[in-house]
């Protein structure tokens, strides 16, 4: 018997919170990518390290707020690190929130963005391999995103290609600061295959360009770090507009991931009244951006917008559109969300219902 | 050695009926470098000339580009906003601006050399104040800083802070290092002495790319990320603690829009219950900190026409004492006359257009009294 | 209001903290140097289990640069968004007035007396010669 057969009308089943949660990070590690990568690339590791685009040979330019930038509460029984225990997963989140589906993303080890690209395009490979055997193939619930080395925009379409038919992998998996913007051509390889198997593309945040932090220079904090993410998103998102990356590839669809989103609105309305003024400069723009922006992308929720008053962010949630929004807990992560908490309480029955699970059914073509 | 600007004996405008409307940011055009030679020392007259620099325009206002400047304010040369006459006609008379702040965006915050820099900053500061200020009592302006070395900064804002029409001093949003960073502070505690507001305006210096992400390809990519560089500056001062060791200090954040800040401030409000051992003297919600140190000019604004929409946009500050008139003049963010956006309140826009500017820059109150 | 006896004193030594059951009611018990205090186990934000957060010192500043570290183990991070709570009362660090998880009076006991007295011990056996933790609920 499936799952679904259990709930077959999910609008009459119980109280049962039906959750499809876009954001889990699962820990596969270098041991469980071994196998699949050749001994040059693991030599390489192993003598010159990963050189991702940022001088720490190790750990991370701003540290974190906790080991793993982790829940406290999640590092298993069994001793490993958060997420890389499928039994603990299933106990702290699978089966404990009684999710339907659970999308992955996978941070590290992954080999996005290193300045060896080839390591890149070896790594990823390998974490994607990694990924059936410790993951989709033994939890029919998780699904898993396609790790490309993003930076080889070719290498990547041949993964995506290589992997599009599986039904273990439903997306496409960037973060979100590329070493250039994600809206120029060197990336459009991986737009075009993404589209081409009907694979939403999505950025998750962090990654390291190798500019500043920020276009004021380097921050210092953590915090700075984080916010900061909106930033880059909203350079990003900026740039797939400007660049025509839409126009191009009218089927793509775009998730950005633990962006926040309370920026959108305004960034939306930023561009159509710059592009008033200075479409000549980008004829290649056939509508307003907020219309490439409505049509193209999603946002997922995980770490929720709390603003001072909870009406006004229902007020952005409608101007964003209540079907744009994925749930995302960002399980086992410090910044986590608790389903049954994190949304508003104002919520009708049936916008909860889009924002916990339909809107991704229908993205990712679940039954 | 350059003379310190001694006060003005015509500082007080007569201004007798109730103000209608302040104007917060108008762009005076520098017509082209030589128009500075006269307020330069020797050396750097004639290194203008000798080494044939002749065009330090930034690259953030294409000269050409429909935005830099609005069709129907440009003369039959294509110039705009050279000439006092050119503000009294399309603020003053065409806006009902009964005063005005004058905010160049002249180059010299590009120049690498910071000798050079100084030198030319000088400059623009002692034009802006013999070319404008003097020829119209209506006019108040910012000192420009030269920010790539802090005791030029210092040295040039004591010089100028003497003449009261100097309203505030300006940097752009886009520089060098994060501006909450402590090598800034002699800047910051000078001016909360001084009781001037810090403007920081959009544009940049371009030592680092305008996004974090790398170089744009377009113009309107470079526009619109200058909004970014005001969200990560905000950041920078709050967390850094700028707020915390000048508490007096008013910081205005110019032609970046406004609407981005709300939702903007949620997230580092948000993180900041989780992070702020990090930087414990952030000992207040950020939130607060903004409202009470933070204000924010009306043009460009980011939003739709829906009048609905803007009074909800603007809802979202729980606050009326953050957003100050401007006209952006010359840059084209409206049409016509249509500087205050649909969807304010009668109330709201009086605070806007005169209470919020009085209570933001203590020298306007001064003389107009 | 009813008493609970929820645990023997010397299951938590100072410096630590258990989680115990009062009725029904999850609720952590930390021992600051010798002194108990009792929270509901229940961060109010999203509702993560204090128990497993981390204690910390309280850490002010009366400058930008200069850290103040006072109170170190006194202040309970939640184990998900590291929200601070003062164990002594409850109050998150961020918005004392509004944001805080419930304080119970929590006191110690010796089981002679409370073998005689009217109190339950819900889940374990009461011996005469040990000192007991006692939470009104």
């Amino acid at each position: 018997m499936t799952r679904e057969s259990l709930h077959p009308d999910p609008e009459r089943a119980t109280n049962r919170l039906c959750v499809i949660d876009c954001d889990i990070h699962p820990k596969t590690s270098m041991e469980d990518l071994k196998p699949f990568m050749a001994r040059h690339w693991w030599d390489t590791l192993d003598t010159f390290g990963a050189r991702p685009r940022h001088g720490f040979a190790s750990g991370f330019p701003y540290p974190k707020a906790q080991p793993q930038a982790a829940r406290r509460d999640s590092w298993p029984p069994s001793g490993g690190l958060p997420g890389s225990d499928l039994k603990f997963m299933r106990d702290q989140l699978l089966d404990f929130y009684d999710l339907d589906y659970g999308i992955m993303n996978f941070l590290s080890p992954t080999g996005q963005g290193f300045q060896n690209s080839d390591l890149s395009v070896a790594m990823a490979y390998a974490a994607n391999e990694a990924a059936r055997v410790r993951w989709t193939g033994p939890e029919k619930r998780l699904k898993a995103s396609i790790v490309v080395p993003y930076e080889d925009g070719e290498e990547s379409a041949k993964e995506i290609t290589r992997l599009a038919g599986m039904p273990d992998y439903v997306q496409v998996q960037m973060l979100s600061r590329t070493s250039e913007l994600a809206g120029k051509k060197r990336y459009w390889p991986i737009y075009e295959a993404a589209s081409a198997h009907g694979l939403p593309v999505s950025f998750h945040v962090f990654g390291y360009s190798g500019w500043p932090s920020t276009s004021g220079g380097w921050a210092s904090y953590y915090i700075e770090e984080m916010a900061e993410h909106c930033t880059s998103c909203q350079s990003l998102l900026a740039s797939l507009v400007i660049e025509g990356v839409f126009e191009r590839f009218p089927r793509l669809k775009v998730v950005l991931i633990e962006a926040g989103f309370a920026w959108l609105p305004a960034l939306a309305y930023r561009l159509d009244r710059n592009w008033l003024r200075l479409r000549a400069e980008t004829p290649h723009l056939k509508r307003r951006p907020s219309e490439y922006i409505r049509e193209h992308v999603f946002v997922t929720t995980q770490p929720m917008e709390e603003p001072e008053k909870p009406e006004h962010l229902m007020d952005v949630l409608d101007w964003i559109g209540f079907d744009r929004i994925l749930f995302a807990t960002d399980y086992p992560h410090w910044d986590f969300d608790d389903p049954r908490h994190a949304l508003p309480a104002a919520l009708t029955p049936s916008q909860r219902r889009m924002i916990l699970s339909e809107n991704a059914r229908k993205l990712y073509g679940f039954p | 050695m350059i003379a310190a600007i001694m006060p003005s004996t015509a500082v007080k405008p007569a201004l007798e009926t109730p103000l209608n409307a302040i104007d917060c940011d108008v762009h005076p055009n520098v017509p082209n470098l030589r128009a500075l030679i006269p307020y330069m020392e020797p050396y750097w007259r004639d290194s203008i000339v000798d080494r044939g620099i002749d065009a330090i325009d930034s690259a953030s206002y294409p000269p050409n580009s429909p935005l830099t400047a609005r069709a129907d304010w440009r003369d039959a040369d294509k110039r705009v906003a050279t000439r006092v006459e050119d503000v009294q006609k399309h603020v003053f008379d065409g806006l009902g601006a009964d005063i005005a702040i004058l905010n160049s965006l002249y180059g010299v915050q590009l120049v690498l050399n910071e000798d050079m820099a100084r030198a030319f900053t000088r400059a623009l500061n002692d034009w802006v104040r013999a070319e404008w200020l003097d020829r119209d009592p209506r006019l108040r302006a910012s000192i420009i800083l030269p920010m790539h070395n802090v005791e030029h900064a210092v040295d040039e804002l004591e010089r100028c802070a003497g003449d009261h029409r100097f309203v505030q001093a300006m940097m752009l949003v886009g520089g060098e290092t994060p501006l909450g960073r402590r090598h800034y502070w002699p800047i910051y505690e000078r001016l909360e002495k001084l009781g001037l507001p810090l403007g920081v305006h959009a544009g940049s210096s371009y030592r680092n790319p305008v996004t974090s992400l790398g170089w744009p390809s377009y113009y309107m990519e470079d526009y619109t990320a200058q909004a970014q560089g005001f969200q990560s500056q905000l950041t920078s001062l709050i967390t850094e603690g700028v707020f915390a060791h000048c508490p007096g200090l008013k910081v205005v954040l110019m032609e970046s829009g406004v609407t981005w800040l709300p939702g903007f401030m949620w997230r580092l409000q948000k993180f900041w219950r989780g992070l702020r051992f990090e930087t414990p003297w952030v000992d207040r919600p950020p939130m607060d900190i903004v409202r009470d140190n933070v204000r924010l000019t009306m043009q460009p604004l980011d939003a739709p026409d829906d009048p609905e929409i803007v009074a909800r946009l603007i809802d979202h500050f729980n606050s009326d004492d953050m957003l100050l008139f401007a006209s952006d003049y010359p840059h084209w963010q409206f049409d016509g006359a249509a500087a205050m956006p649909a969807g304010i309140s009668a109330a709201l826009a009086r605070k806007i257009k005169v209470d919020n500017p009085l209570a933001t820059y203590p020298r306007l109150r001064e003389t107009t009294a | 209001m009813a008493r609970h006896v929820v645990a023997a004193s010397s299951e938590i030594a100072p410096g630590d903290r258990k989680l115990v059951d009062a009725g029904g009611r999850a609720i952590v018990i930390f021992n600051l140097g010798g002194e108990f205090f009792a929270l509901a186990n229940r961060c109010p934000h999203q509702a993560g289990e204090l128990h497993k957060g981390k204690l910390c010192g309280l850490v002010r500043s009366p400058e930008p640069g200069v850290y103040e570290y006072t109170r170190e183990g006194e202040m309970i991070r939640c184990p998900w968004h590291s929200w601070e709570f003062d164990v002594r009362t409850g109050k998150s660090w961020c918005d004392p007035a509004r944001i805080r998880t419930r304080r119970y009076d929590v006191k110690v006991e010796h089981g002679a007396d409370l073998v005689e007295g009217p109190y339950v011990a819900e889940t374990f056996k009461v011996a005469i010669e040990n000192d007991y933790l006692v939470i009104d609920v």
